[in-house]
């Protein structure tokens, strides 16, 4: 057994410094009622002005001026937990979220897919860094020690062998004993970690609870990990404070990109796609801005997402400032990777029929792009049917044989103009009794004094609910283009 | 003026320029139309490339006259988009001219906006996935039709454009334009890539 612990020392911090495009500016965290607000972190250029955790606000902004606040909210620290955790359980079936801002994984029996630990821990850090979350990662053969040593190294992997070593010279303070424990230890001037292995167990156990001994043994690795394994939901859930207010559009595109980029993690981690989301806009004291976004077929490629996202995103009006943002999305089905020939001959920024459709229908709007099916009915107007596109293998009906025009009219009009040549006709068209819709019309083919080829009717005297034209007048129906 | 010059010397030198028939454009698509296949230079459509169709009013043929192709390329399996027609494509008659509706794509109606057609047609035709498209850019600039001619070459498409007749005395980046007249019914060819456009009208039946 190998664990890998992956501390997350500044997880607040970065949670919230993520919905930022400039993470350098200074910003501190606060919490605190409103009579005595605390500092409960601060980023680095907060630091460099003198500001860190434990200020009382008022003090705070006495040293320094400039900075930006955000509130503290337990909350929102459980969503990263769990943000990374989903993240995390691509690389481990056995992923943990018991050493508090910490995730342990258990990588033996990762290292066949993602290579020697070396690699494998590059690989954990450069997607860490691309999430916004800072780390320090520690391996070692128990999850108690690698949480233990992380707390004073980074970067560290001890084997069985190195580990009674390696823990040896950990500071007491540091290695994860209750605070008044770890203060007793301070009192009777024990430093190192080896200093307190070296006590008598019967001592120990006489002048402590039994919780210290316990600790011992498992750092050791002498008791095995009992730890509460995380377990991927069946939906995602991602909000993202603003923390000012944001009126145009261009300015969410960095957030939904954190936020998408956020849904593909998460999807990658359970192996699983996307085929339907909801956007949300919050708004100060108003409903929120709902956006639907649906696909075809399940993706997970994060620029994809994005792409979608953003496209729906800019064709609404923002009716209000949007003080945050946030993605659900429940449908979570199998993602099937589309597979594709080694040498398949591709034109350069060749896009995907289906990607492309789904561009289409991102920005035009879902009922915009269809496909076309005739359907068998006399009625002009009833004679195809749009196909939504998802449908692929569909009956054709048989056309009618007589000829049809190929530009049909919405709606019939009266036609404008003088008609100079009366090509062919009439055909009756007399049908449509069972459902109250029944027209009876006699359609001519014409030629316009501009040489235009129409496809026009005239009412036949009665009965005809929809042809609305005045007695003796063309009614113009289509194009024989 | 006396000295005899025998004409292999003349032309051996490279002092007399002889005309020579066009080399037929590899990979043009024939169009279906047999009088207007031998008056364009490659016996075609400008592969990859747009062309443009100018009329001076709806429904004089500008269908018909693309029908034949878009019915060999959707049998082929081809793909076909329609962005923002004028019309409703009346499926009935789409079939019956041999179009394969299931390779068919409407994207918008005649109330999408201009700019959305323009960038629909452009990501149809830069996607590669397209065999033809037909749009019908309504206020297009010469710029946004040279995107749509150098995202027809990127996508290896074939591109029309319906535009009114007025446009035809404006310069445009198109590889081919041709004018449809209703009156008498003829095409002329206004400009050709790579040959001189016939001088003739070429007569156009429509049945």
């Amino acid at each position: 057994m190998r664990w890998a612990c992956l501390l997350l020392p500044h997880l607040a911090m970065d949670g919230v410094l993520r919905g930022f495009a400039d993470p350098a500016a200074p910003r501190v965290l606060v919490a605190g009622p409103a009579q005595r607000r605390v500092l409960q972190a601060a980023n680095p250029a907060a630091r460099a002005q003198g500001l860190k955790p434990g200020q009382a606000l008022a003090e705070a902004r006495a040293v320094a001026r400039g900075f930006a606040e955000s509130e503290c909210d337990p909350r929102e620290l459980g969503q990263w937990q769990r943000l990374l955790a989903a993240w995390a359980y691509r690389y481990s079936s056995q992923v943990s979220l018991h050493g508090g801002n910490a995730l342990l994984l258990e990588v033996a029996g990762s290292h066949g897919l993602f290579g020697p630990w070396p690699r494998f821990q590059a690989r954990l850090r450069a997607e860490l860094e691309e999430l916004g979350f800072r780390h320090r990662i520690v391996l070692a053969p128990n999850p108690f020690a690698a949480r233990a040593l992380a707390n004073a190294h980074d970067g560290l992997a001890v084997d069985a062998d190195g580990l009674r070593a390696a823990l040896a010279r950990l500071p007491v303070q540091r290695a994860g004993f209750a605070a008044e424990t770890a203060a007793a230890f301070a009192r009777m001037g024990l430093r190192r970690l080896r200093q307190v292995l070296a006590l008598p167990r019967a001592g120990i156990a006489r002048r402590f609870p039994p919780a210290v001994l316990q600790h011992l043994d498992r750092l050791l690795g002498g008791e095995p990990a009992l730890l509460e394994w995380y377990r991927p939901p069946d939906r995602f859930d991602a909000r993202l404070e603003l923390g000012y207010e944001v009126e145009s559009s261009q300015a969410l595109l960095f957030p939904l990109r954190r936020l998408t980029a956020d849904l593909a993690a998460f999807l990658a981690g359970r192996d699983g796609g996307v085929q339907r989301f909801v956007l949300r806009l919050e708004h100060e004291g108003r409903a929120d801005t709902a956006l639907e976004v649906g696909l075809l077929a399940a993706e997970r490629d994060p620029a994809l997402l994005f792409e979608i996202a953003r496209s729906r995103l800019e064709r609404v009006q923002v009716p209000a400032a949007v003080r945050a943002l946030a993605l659900h999305a429940d449908e979570l089905p199998a993602f099937v990777p589309a597979h594709r020939g080694l040498f398949e001959p591709r034109v350069q920024q060749a896009v995907p029929w289906e990607q492309l459709r789904e561009r289409l229908r991102a920005r035009l709007g879902e009922d915009a792009v269809h496909g076309l099916r005739v359907h068998a009915d006399h009625r002009p107007e009833c004679a195809w049917r749009g196909e939504s596109v998802a449908e692929t293998a569909r009956p054709t009906a048989p056309a009618t044989t007589a000829p049809r025009p190929g530009w049909l009219l919405p709606g019939p009009i009266p036609l404008r103009g003088a008609v100079a040549q009366v090509l062919s006709g009439p055909e009756r068209i007399e049908t449509g009794w069972w459902d109250a819709a029944d027209l009876r019309r006699d359609y001519y083919r014409l030629r316009t004094r501009l040489g235009q080829d129409a496809w026009a009717y005239r009412p036949a005297a009665t009965g005809d609910k929809r042809g609305e034209g005045r007695e003796g007048g063309w009614m113009l129906h289509g194009w024989f283009a | 003026m006396g000295a005899v010059v025998a004409i292999d010397a003349l032309l051996q030198e490279r002092r007399v320029w002889k005309g020579r028939p066009f080399a037929p454009v590899p990979g043009a698509q024939p169009t279906g139309h047999a009088a207007l296949d031998a008056a364009l230079p490659g016996g075609g459509w400008p592969q990859a490339a747009l062309s443009e169709l100018l009329l001076p009013c709806d429904g004089i043929g500008e269908l018909r006259l693309l029908w034949p192709t878009l019915a060999r390329l959707s049998q082929a399996g081809g793909r076909i988009v329609l962005v923002a027609p004028p019309y409703l494509p009346y499926a009935p008659a789409w079939q019956a001219a041999g179009i394969d509706l299931r390779r068919l794509l409407v994207a918008g109606g005649a109330a999408t906006a201009p700019r959305d057609a323009l960038w629909a047609a452009e990501q149809c035709l830069r996607s590669g996935s397209c065999a033809a498209l037909l749009c019908w850019p309504l206020q297009a600039d010469d710029r946004a039709l040279r995107r749509l001619q150098v995202a027809a070459e990127a996508g290896a498409a074939l591109a029309f454009a319906t535009r009114p007749l007025a446009a035809a005395r404006n310069p445009s980046p198109a590889a081919l334009r041709i004018a449809i007249d209703a009156q008498p019914a003829q095409l002329r060819v206004l400009k050709c890539r790579g040959g001189l456009a016939p001088v003739r009208p070429i007569p156009w039946v429509v049945d």
